[in-house]
């Protein structure tokens, strides 16, 4: 692509990119970390398959998918949590039977429109370049949101993470702790569909995350280079697919996976 | 005396096994009680009902004067786990931010850990000699070490009453002497009550002045001097055991 990079980001479709991208990837990034320690990462993919299902339910209604798709996959992320404790089963199978259904219904309802399979597809895949501003104003609100709530009951969140069990010893309720992180990341979720598509979400939770634990002396550094590598990545991405015209969401899954790499091999020669 | 914990007619199953079976005792202030008995005897169980992690069948308990149900002084009660080292290896908290998790019990939302609480972790961190070890990830460290930095934990906030989960698993013969003298110390000399839980009776010969032996039912509750001269533990650990642990007392 011949144009400088200051005529790139002067583009507004440029800029709403960049900014929903950042803040979801520092939204992902700070929960992903939580989510990786408590061996909980794949929730993110189990949630986005759910994503999948609410998208297509909402076309198929005439609703607008990211705003009807929120409070569905809130209801899911209860629901894995609640079948979890109550039909004693473990957490990763709750979240197959719950990913299950709702890609189940996605691709029925799929089949049962013929006329929405396009719009489905750019949520398969995501289109960060695409996105609108009121899509952009939704994500920076509810990211603000989501973050003020993790700094308030960070000490809760890192106590639940490290040990359940003496964090009630504390007088801390872990149920309540572990349904809110469930359900942030199930807002969160929906959020990154717009950004990276429902197949790569979890990449988005996992990756920064796993990059920050090989090289971080301690939690609190362990969440600044997790959102540092995700803004890192998702500024890379953007910027690549822009001037090598690759799909925006692998760029910076692509991107992400680099910087791991490099952690990983700087770690082994440590 | 002021009585720390009391438990009367404590009964609790796991579905249809029973675990504990009408347990009724009381621990003095500044009492050092051993908590012995076999694998699956329900020692971790009563612990864990005493610090409300598990709820009883039917029983009254109360801790530092106060119905269980009603406790919410947490901060006073201090405790180290079985198997401290099993937490997730890849964690990367340092040895500052999981001993400032003690804390916690202190603090109302939101719970920031401030300026003048490092202080406090430092002191801690001082009185276990682990000072040095402040900024280094827990997952770095021997089971010693380790096994140090969860006790200075359980004693960041000054507990009244310190629970051990069989704390000398982990740790080597040389280091499991200085652990011991150092909770002697606490017991000694700042009137901490520490509850004990070990099935090495050996330890508890050693160091408690009480020994509640549990086989589901309380078996014996007393001091040592009169376990020595019990018959019914005669027929639990045979004449000799019996008295090489009173030897030792």
């Amino acid at each position: 692509m011949n144009i400088s990079f200051l005529e790139f980001i002067s583009y507004s479709f440029v800029q709403r990119a960049f900014i929903s991208g950042i803040f979801v990837a520092v939204l992902c990034s700070i929960l992903g970390l939580f989510l990786v320690l408590r061996k909980l990462s794949l929730i993110g993919d189990g949630l986005s398959h759910v994503s999948f299902g609410a998208i297509a339910m909402g076309l198929f209604f005439g609703f607008y998918p990211i705003y009807f798709a929120i409070p569905v996959v809130v209801l899911a992320s209860i629901f894995i949590v609640k079948l979890t404790q109550k039909a004693k089963i473990y957490g990763d199978t709750a979240i197959g039977v719950v990913s299950s259904v709702g890609l189940a219904g996605g691709v029925l309802l799929a089949s049962a429109s013929h006329g929405f399979n396009v719009s489905l597809l750019s949520y398969l895949f995501g289109n960060i370049l695409a996105i609108s501003a009121s899509e952009t104003y939704l994500s920076i609100a509810l990211s603000l949101v989501v973050l003020v709530i993790v700094y308030l009951l960070y000490n809760e969140l890192f106590a639940v993470t490290f040990n359940e069990e003496q964090a009630n010893i504390t007088g801390i309720k872990s149920d309540n702790i572990n349904l809110l992180l469930v359900i942030l990341t199930a807002i969160t979720v929906v959020l990154s569909v717009r950004v990276v598509g429902i197949m790569l979400v979890s990449s988005f939770f996992i990756l920064p995350a796993v990059t920050a634990l090989q090289i971080s002396k301690g939690f609190k550094s362990a969440i600044f280079v997790s959102a540092l590598v995700a803004v890192v990545s998702v500024i890379t991405g953007i910027c690549a697919s822009f001037y090598l015209d690759l799909p925006a969401g692998a760029s910076i899954v692509i991107v992400n996976f680099i910087l791991f790499l490099l952690s990983f091999l700087w770690r082994k020669n440590m | 005396m002021e009585k720390i914990v009391e438990v009367k007619n404590l009964n609790f199953n796991y579905g249809v096994a029973e675990v504990l079976k009408d347990v009724t005792f009381s621990i003095e202030r500044g009492d050092y009680v051993g908590l012995g008995g076999h694998n699956g005897s329900g020692k971790t169980t009563l612990v864990k009902i005493i610090l409300g992690l598990l709820s009883p069948d039917t029983g009254e308990i109360s801790v530092l004067g106060k119905d269980l149900k009603k406790f919410k002084q947490w901060s006073k009660i201090g405790y180290l786990p079985q198997n401290v080292s099993l937490f997730n290896p890849i964690f990367p908290a340092t040895v500052y931010e999981v001993v400032s998790l003690g804390l916690l019990s202190k603090k109302k939302f939101p719970r920031r850990i401030t300026k003048s609480d490092e202080k406090i972790v430092d002191k801690a961190l001082e009185e276990l000699e682990i000072l040095d070890l402040k900024n280094k990830l827990i997952s770095d460290l021997s089971g010693g070490q380790q096994q140090r930095v969860f006790l200075a934990k359980a004693l960041v906030n000054e507990p009244e009453l310190l629970i051990l989960d069989e704390p000398s698993n982990a740790l080597d013969a040389k280091t499991r002497n200085k652990f011991f003298n150092l909770l002697n110390s606490l017991n000694k000399k700042k009137g901490i009550t520490i509850i004990l839980i070990t099935h090495d009776i050996g330890h508890i010969g050693e160091h408690a002045n009480k020994l509640l032996y549990l086989e589901k039912s309380i078996v014996f509750y007393g001091k040592l001097s009169e376990f020595c001269h019990s018959e019914k533990m005669e027929g639990v650990f045979g004449y000799d055991s019996q008295h090489l642990i009173c030897h030792q007392h």
